[in-house]
C-alpha cells in the first residue's frame, strides 16, 4: 500500500514535469497526428507521374493509340524519342520507362500473328519500376486486344483472386498503422530514457535516492507515466486519425490492441530506462537511441515482410518486443484476431518485458551508485 | 588619468531580464581593477562585453583606444586582450592535455613553431605545471586548471586581461599562487591592466580599485580604502552591504556569532572511520575519519574537487566506501535502509529540484514522498513557505527564482520531515553576502533550537569560522580537525583561512619561499593574417581531431554508425518477395487438383505449408499471420475440368501490405498461366509479347538498389549530426568563447572544424563501400575514383549543413534531433529514394531541386549500377559543388563572432 502511494505521487510528478516540456508535448502531438496522416500518404505505392517514353518505328495508328493510353496522374505525358537516345536518357535517369514499338507491329498483328514490344525498365528505382512495369504490360495489351476486337479465349480454369483484409488494396492502410506502432516504439523509449537522463543532469535523482523511496518506485512510476502519455497518443492517433481522417476501417479488438500496447510498453520503457543509466549525458542518449531505435523499427516487420529478411536475423529480431508488437498488431487490427489467436505473442512480450525490467533495475541501482 | 575601458550609457537584456541597466563606467588603465558583487548582478555581462564577446545592445564601449562595437577593431585589437571566462577551466579542452591545449592557444594566437615550444615551456615551468603537461586537463584540480586558464590567456601578452571569478572554488593555497602570479604579471609587464569579477568580497582589498555591482547597476566605485570610508565599515564584505539600496538590505540583521556549545558528553550523530573511496585508479577520498556530536554544525572545508561531495555522498547512502565504517546515530548505515533515510535531509551541491514544479509543488512532492501523513501536508508546508519566507514565491516555478531564494526552498524541502541531521554540500556557493547570512541564521537556529545536527561543505573559509568544528580537507584527505579557533591557533595565525594555506604547505613540503616567477616576453612577434591564416586554421583542425579521437562515444558514431545501419538496412530492408508461405485447401483431392498443386509448389518464390483442413483453419492461419496466400480447389473441381464446365480455383491472399499482394498476385498468375500452356501444350499466343528488360539490375534485386540509394542516405544523416553537435557543444560548454575572444576568422572556425569530419565521414564511406562490395556483393560498375570524389564533395555539403544546423540550436539535443528530422525526411522524402524527382510536385519538387541529396544519389546510381562515368554527371557534381558555396556563404552568414 505505502509502495503504491509513493508509485502515484512519482507517477503525477512525471506527469507534471512532462506537460510543462512544450517542446516534447508539441513533439508527441504532431507525431501522433499530423506524422500519421503524412506517412499514410507517403506510404502509398501508388504509381505517380512517372517518366516514359516511346521508340516509335512504327508511327501506325495502333502504335499511336498505344502511346495515346498513357497519361497522367499515373504516367507523365509520354515523350517520343529516337532510338540513339534511349541510353542517354534512362543513363541519365530521366525515363524510368523506354517502350520500343517495332516497325511492322500494326501489320503482324493485323496478320494475326504474333510480334513483340520491348520495355525498358529502369531498375535501380525499384518501387516505380516494378510496379509501373505491371500497369504497362496491362495496358499494351488491353489497348490491343480491344483494337483487334478480340475477346479473351475462355481458359478451362479461372482464377479468382481474393484480398482478404484490404480488398481493394489501400497502401495507406498499412502505412498510417505502421507509424502508429513506429510512434509507440520510439516515445517510449525517448520519454522514459530521457525523463531519467534529466533527473541524472540536475541532480534530481540524487534527492530521490536518499529519501525513503527504492529504485523499482522511480523506475515503476517512469513507466506507468509514460505508458499513459503513449496510450493517450494513439486512442488518438487510433480514434480519430486513422479511422476518421484516413478512413481505415479497424476490424479488429480495439481493447486488446491497448492491451498488447501496454505490454510492450512496459519492455520498451524498461529499455528506455536502461539506455538511460548507460549514458552520461543526453547527446550521448540521443546518438545511442538513433542507433538502437532505427534497427529495431526497420528490422520488426513494419517496414519490409519479414520472412524476406535472413533466417538468422529472424531468429534474433525475435528477442525483441517490437517484432512480436509488429505481427501481433497487424493481426489484431487488420485481420481481427482475438485473444486466442495472439496469446503466444503477449506471453513473449510479457516475458521479454521483464526480462528488460530486471536489466534496467540493476544497471539502474549501478549506475547510481558509481556515479561521482 | 587614461582610461583602458571607457563605457558609456550600456544596457543589456536577456529576453526580458534586465542584466546591465544604462552603466556608465570608466576605468583606470594600468591598475588592477575589482568587480565585486553577489552572482547574477551583471559582472559577467559587462566583462564580456569589454573583451568584445558579447554583442554590445545599446550604449557604447571603447577598449584601448577604439570602438569595440567595430568588427575590424575587434579584429586588430584581440591579440592584445585576454579573456578568461567564469567557470573552472570553462574554456579549457578537458580530453586535451595541458600542453596541447597550450599549443592551441599560441597557434590561434600565430606563434611559429619553435617561439611556441619556447613560451609554453617557460609558462608551464613557472606555475608549476610543466610535470603535469601530457595530463588531460579534465583531471587536473581546480586550482590547476585555474592557472593554466591563466597561462592560456597569457601566452600572446596581453594588454588587458579580463578574468571572470578566476578564483572561485579553489582552495585557498592556490589563490593565493593565483594572486602572486597576478602580482608578477603587473610587475614584469608594467601598464598591463587587470580587470577582475570576484564574489570573494575580502580578496578586493588588495586590488587597486573596486566597483561594486548590484543589480545591473554600479553601485560605487573607488579604491578600497575610499570604499571604507564611505561606508564608515572595517571590510568590504560589510561596506559592500551598506552600499545596498535600503529595501534590499533591509532583512538583513548583523549576524552574530552564537555562543559555541560543548559538545563533549553528548552522543554521536556521525560516526566515520577510515573512509576510503576509490574510483578506479583514482582515489577520491582517503582514509577519512570523524566524529560529529548529535546538535554540531560541522564544517568541511576545501577546494572543489578535494573530495568533500563524494564524502558526503558516502554519508547519505548514494555511494558505498570501498572501505571503512559509517554509523548514524550509533547505527551502521546499511545500503538502502529505508527508516534511517527519515532522519537524514540532503541538499546535494548544485540546486536540484524540479525545476518544471512549482515551489509549493516541490514541498508537497517531497512531503508526501516522505511519507507525512496527508491531513497534516497542508500544514506542513505553509510553516515551511513561512518559516523560510519564501510565501511570496509559493506559485513561481523553481526555475525562475533567483538562486538565493532557490537555495532557501532547497532547505526548507531537506528539512520538511523534521530530519535528525541535515548534510547540506555546498549549500552558499554563488549566493549575495546577505542571502548567505541569511542562511546560516536558519542554520543556527535549526541547531539550537531543534538540536538538528548539520554537516555542511564549503569553500568559503568565513563560513568555516561560524561551524562548531571544521575538516579540513585536500586532495581526498582531512589535514585537520578541530575548531575554527584552535585550528588558527595551532598554526600561530589570526584566522582560518591563513592556517589553512599553512596546513597546505606543510602537506606539499614546501613553504612560501617556494616562488613562482613569471616571464613576460614581448619580444615574441606574432604573424597577424588578418583574413586568413594558415596556422590558426591548422590549430583548429588539429585540436577538434584530437577532441574527438578522445571522445569514445562520438567516434564510435562516427565511424560505426553509418556501417552499422547500412548493415541493417541491406540486410534487413528487403522488397524482394520471396519465399512466401502458403497452404492449399483442397476440397478436391482429384488427381488433377493434385497435378495443380504440385504444379505451384514448384514455385522458387512459395514455401508450402502444412495443408489446410477447412476455411476456418485458412483464416486462422492467416490471421496469425502464418501465411501469406492460400490456394482453395473446390469441390469438384476435377470433375468441373473435365467437363470444361467452369472449373475455378480460390486465391486468398492477405492483403495488408498492398505491394507485396500485388506482388503474389502476379507470382500466382505467372504460375496458373504456365500450368495452363503446359496443359493445352500449346503456346497460347497472344498478339503481344511484352519483353520487359530490367536495366542496369538484371535479376531485379532490391539490395542492388537499395545500396547505391542507402550510401548517400546514411551520408547526409550522420555527418551533418555529428557537426551540428561539434559546434553546439562548443556552445553549451563554454569553449565557443575562444572563438568570440581570439583572432580566429569565421571562415578559419568554419573549415577548422569542418575537416576532422570530412574526413571521419570518408573513412566511414570507405566502410561502406567495403560492405557493399564485401557483404552485399554489390559491385561498383564505374569509376570508384569518381564515385570518391563525388562523395567527398557531397560530405562537404551535408557537414556543412550541420553547420548551418547548429546556427538554430542552443542545446546539444535540440541539435541532434533537429538535425536528425530536417536530413532524414527530405532525404528519404524528396530526393529520389523512391520516386524520381521528376515525378513529384509543388512543394515536394522544390525542395528535391535544392537538396544536394538528389544529385548525389543520381552519381551513385549512375556510378554503381549503370556505369556511367564522370562526363555523364556533369550536372550533378556542379550541382552538389553550388550546394556547397550557398550553405557555406550561409554559415557564415549566421555564425556569430560575437556572443548575444
Amino acid at each position: 500500500m505505502r509502495y503504491l502511494l509513493t508509485i502515484y505521487r512519482l507517477f503525477l510528478k512525471e506527469l507534471l514535469i512532462l506537460f510543462r516540456d512544450k517542446v516534447m508535448l508539441l513533439f508527441i502531438i504532431y507525431s501522433f497526428s499530423v506524422a500519421i496522416y503524412i506517412a499514410a500518404a507517403e506510404s502509398s505505392t501508388e504509381l505517380n507521374n512517372a517518366p516514359i517514353a516511346f521508340v516509335d518505328e512504327d508511327r501506325s495508328a495502333l502504335s499511336q493509340r498505344v502511346i495515346d493510353s498513357f497519361y497522367e496522374p499515373r504516367f507523365m505525358a509520354p515523350k517520343h524519342i529516337s532510338y540513339d537516345e534511349i541510353d542517354k536518357g534512362m543513363d541519365s535517369g530521366i525515363y524510368t520507362f523506354v517502350v520500343i514499338i517495332p516497325s511492322g507491329f500494326e501489320k503482324t498483328i493485323l496478320k494475326g500473328e504474333s510480334t513483340e514490344v520491348q520495355v525498358n525498365v529502369d531498375a535501380t528505382r525499384m518501387l516505380q519500376a516494378g510496379i509501373g512495369s505491371g500497369y504497362i504490360s496491362a495496358i499494351i495489351m488491353q489497348e490491343v486486344n480491344t483494337f483487334f476486337a478480340k475477346t479473351v479465349p475462355p481458359t478451362p480454369i479461372n482464377l479468382v483472386t481474393n484480398y482478404k483484409y484490404n480488398p481493394n488494396l489501400v497502401s495507406s492502410w498499412f502505412g498510417s498503422i505502421n507509424e502508429v506502432i513506429s510512434n509507440i516504439l520510439m516515445f517510449s523509449i525517448l520519454i522514459a530514457g530521457a525523463s531519467l537522463m534529466r533527473e541524472k543532469e540536475h541532480g534530481t535523482i540524487e534527492h530521490l535516492l536518499v529519501m525513503p523511496l527504492n529504485s523499482m518506485e522511480i523506475m515503476v512510476a517512469k513507466i506507468l507515466s509514460t505508458a499513459l502519455v503513449i496510450m493517450l497518443g494513439v486512442v488518438f492517433a487510433l480514434f480519430v486519425v486513422v479511422e476518421i481522417f484516413l478512413e481505415v476501417p479497424i476490424s479488429g479488438s480495439v481493447a486488446l490492441f491497448l492491451f498488447t500496447t501496454f505490454l510492450v510498453l512496459f519492455s520498451t520503457t524498461s529499455m528506455g530506462i536502461f539506455m538511460g543509466t548507460i549514458t552520461n549525458s543526453m547527446p550521448q542518449f540521443g546518438m545511442m537511441l538513433i542507433l538502437v531505435v532505427l534497427p529495431l523499427l526497420m528490422l520488426s516487420g513494419g517496414i519490409t515482410p519479414y520472412e524476406s529478411m535472413p533466417t538468422v536475423l529472424q531468429y534474433v529480431m525475435y528477442l525483441s518486443p517490437t517484432t512480436h508488437f509488429m505481427e501481433a498488431a497487424q493481426a489484431i487490427l487488420f485481420r481481427g484476431a482475438g485473444l486466442e489467436t495472439v496469446w503466444k505473442h503477449l506471453v513473449a512480450i510479457f516475458f521479454i518485458g521483464l526480462f528488460f525490467f530486471a536489466f534496467a533495475l540493476l544497471s539502474f541501482k549501478r549506475s547510481v551508485e558509481s556515479r561521482s | 588619468m587614461n582610461f583602458v575601458v571607457k563605457i558609456e550609457d550600456v544596457s543589456h537584456f536577456y529576453k526580458k531580464t534586465k542584466a546591465l541597466d544604462s552603466v556608465t563606467l570608466n576605468i583606470p588603465s594600468g591598475s588592477m581593477v575589482g568587480f565585486i558583487g553577489p552572482d547574477g548582478v551583471g559582472k559577467s555581462t559587462l566583462l564580456s562585453i569589454i573583451a568584445g564577446v558579447k554583442k554590445i545592445q545599446s550604449g557604447s564601449v571603447e577598449v584601448l583606444g577604439g570602438d569595440i562595437k567595430s568588427a575590424l577593431f575587434r579584429k586588430k585589437v584581440s591579440p592584445r586582450i585576454a579573456y578568461m571566462p567564469q567557470g573552472l577551466g570553462k574554456n579549457l579542452y578537458m580530453l586535451l592535455s595541458v600542453y596541447e591545449n597550450m599549443e592551441f592557444f599560441a597557434r590561434v594566437f600565430g606563434l611559429d613553431k619553435s617561439e611556441r615550444k619556447r613560451r609554453i615551456d617557460a609558462l608551464l615551468k613557472s606555475i608549476g605545471l610543466y610535470e603535469f603537461k601530457d595530463r588531460a586537463v579534465g583531471k587536473l584540480s581546480g586550482g590547476m586548471k585555474q592557472k593554466l586558464g591563466l597561462c592560456c590567456a597569457l601566452i600572446h601578452d596581453p594588454d588587458l586581461l579580463i578574468l571572470d571569478e578566476p578564483t572561485t572554488g579553489v582552495d585557498p593555497l592556490s589563490r593565493r599562487e593565483f594572486w602572486k602570479l597576478i602580482a608578477h604579471i603587473r610587475e614584469s609587464q608594467k601598464g598591463v591592466s587587470v580587470l577582475i569579477a570576484t564574489a570573494y568580497m575580502q580578496e578586493a582589498e588588495f586590488f587597486d580599485h573596486i566597483i561594486a555591482v548590484n543589480d545591473g547597476k554600479i553601485l560605487s566605485q573607488g579604491t578600497p580604502q575610499e570604499l571604507l570610508n564611505i561606508t564608515n565599515t572595517d571590510n568590504i564584505d560589510s561596506a559592500f552591504t551598506q552600499l545596498l539600496p535600503k529595501e534590499e538590505s533591509r532583512e538583513y540583521i548583523d549576524f552574530l556569532l552564537p555562543k559555541k556549545k560543548e559538545f563533549q558528553n553528548s552522543a554521536l550523530a556521525i560516526e566515520a572511520v577510515e573512509l576510503t573511496k576509490k574510483f578506479g585508479d583514482f582515489t577520491a577520498v582517503e582514509n577519512v575519519s570523524f566524529q560529529i556530536a548529535q546538535g554540531e554544525i560541522f564544517g568541511f572545508l576545501g577546494s572543489n574537487g578535494c573530495g568533500k561531495t563524494t564524502t558526503m555522498k558516502m554519508l547519505t547512502g548514494l555511494l558505498s566506501p570501498t572501505h571503512g565504517t559509517i554509523k548514524l546515530f550509533g547505527q551502521s548505515i546499511k545500503k538502502h535502509s529505508l527508516e534511517m533515510r527519515n532522519d537524514v535531509g540532503y541538499m546535494t551541491q548544485s540546486f536540484s529540484l524540479y525545476n518544471e514544479l512549482s515551489v509549493k509543488q516541490n514541498l508537497i512532492l517531497h512531503a508526501h514522498l516522505y511519507r507525512i501523513k496527508k491531513s497534516v501536508i497542508k500544514e506542513v508546508v505553509e510553516k515551511m513557505l513561512e518559516r523560510f519566507f519564501i510565501k511570496q514565491y509559493e506559485d513561481s516555478l523553481a526555475l525562475d527564482l533567483p538562486l538565493g531564494i532557490k537555495q532557501r526552498l532547497s532547505l526548507a524541502v531537506a528539512v520538511i520531515h523534521k530530519p535528525k541531521m541535515l548534510i547540506l554540500d555546498e549549500p552558499t556557493s554563488g549566493v549575495d553576502p546577505i542571502s548567505r547570512d541569511m542562511f546560516w541564521k536558519f542554520l543556527t537556529d535549526l541547531s539550537q533550537n531543534d538540536g538538528v545536527t548539520i554537516f555542511i561543505s564549503t569553500h568559503f573559509m568565513n563560513e568555516g569560522e561560524r561551524c562548531d568544528r571544521v575538516s579540513l580537507m585536500h586532495q581526498g584527505r582531512v589535514l585537520a580537525s578541530d575548531s575554527p579557533e584552535a585550528i588558527a591557533r595551532s598554526k600561530d595565525k589570526e584566522n582560518l583561512e591563513e592556517a589553512f594555506v599553512e596546513y597546505l604547505y606543510e602537506d606539499m613540503g614546501k613553504d612560501e619561499s617556494d616562488d613562482i616567477t613569471i616571464s613576460m616576453d614581448r619580444s615574441s612577434h606574432k604573424k597577424l593574417a588578418t583574413f586568413f591564416s594558415p596556422l590558426r586554421f591548422f590549430g583548429y583542425i588539429y585540436r577538434e581531431s584530437l577532441e574527438l579521437i578522445r571522445d569514445p562515444l562520438r567516434l564510435v558514431f562516427a565511424l560505426l554508425g553509418t556501417v552499422i545501419l547500412m548493415f541493417v538496412m541491406g540486410y534487413g530492408v528487403s522488397m524482394d518477395v520471396e519465399d512466401l508461405k502458403y497452404s492449399v485447401l483442397d476440397y478436391d483431392q482429384s488427381p488433377r487438383s493434385r497435378e495443380y498443386v504440385e504444379h505451384i509448389s514448384g514455385s522458387i518464390y512459395f514455401l508450402e505449408q502444412e495443408s489446410l483442413i477447412s476455411y476456418a483453419d485458412l483464416d486462422e492461419k492467416m490471421k496469425r499471420g502464418k501465411i501469406a496466400l492460400a490456394i482453395e480447389i473446390p469441390p469438384n473441381f476435377g470433375r468441373d475440368f473435365a467437363k470444361g464446365d467452369g472449373a475455378e480455383i480460390g486465391v486468398w491472399i492477405d492483403g495488408t501490405l498492398a505491394f507485396r499482394a500485388e506482388t503474389i498476385k502476379g507470382y500466382v498468375e505467372g504460375l496458373h498461366y504456365s500450368y495452363l500452356e503446359s496443359l493445352l501444350n500449346t503456346k497460347a499466343s497472344p498478339l503481344v509479347e511484352i519483353e520487359t528488360r530490367y536495366r542496369y539490375n538484371q535479376d531485379f534485386k532490391s539490395i542492388y538498389s537499395m545500396v547505391p540509394a542507402v550510401i548517400p542516405m546514411l551520408l547526409v544523416f550522420i555527418p551533418s549530426i555529428l557537426m551540428a553537435l561539434s559546434v553546439v557543444r562548443e556552445k553549451e560548454l563554454g569553449t565557443i568563447a575562444n572563438f568570440y575572444a581570439t583572432p580566429v576568422t569565421k571562415l578559419e572556425f568554419l573549415l577548422g572544424k569542418q575537416i576532422p569530419y570530412v574526413v571521419i565521414s570518408m573513412i566511414s564511406f570507405l566502410g561502406l563501400i567495403l560492405l557493399a562490395v564485401y557483404v552485399f556483393k554489390v559491385p561498383v560498375a564505374g569509376s570508384f575514383i569518381t564515385l570518391f570524389f563525388a562523395a567527398l564533395l557531397f560530405v562537404i555539403a551535408t557537414t556543412g549543413m550541420g553547420f548551418l544546423m547548429s546556427a538554430f540550436t542552443k542545446t546539444q539535443i535540440s541539435a541532434l534531433g533537429g538535425t536528425a528530422i530536417a536530413t532524414l525526411l527530405p532525404t528519404i522524402a524528396f530526393s529520389g529514394l523512391r520516386d524520381p524527382v521528376s515525378s513529384l510536385e509543388g512543394v515536394g519538387a522544390f525542395i528535391g531541386n535544392i537538396f544536394p541529396a538528389t544529385y548525389f544519389i543520381n552519381i551513385s546510381r549512375g556510378i554503381f549500377s549503370k556505369n556511367i562515368g564522370f562526363e555523364g554527371h556533369h550536372f550533378d557534381f556542379i550541382a552538389i559543388a553550388l550546394s556547397i558555396v550557398v550553405i557555406s556563404a550561409l554559415s557564415l552568414m549566421l555564425l556569430r563572432k560575437q556572443e548575444r
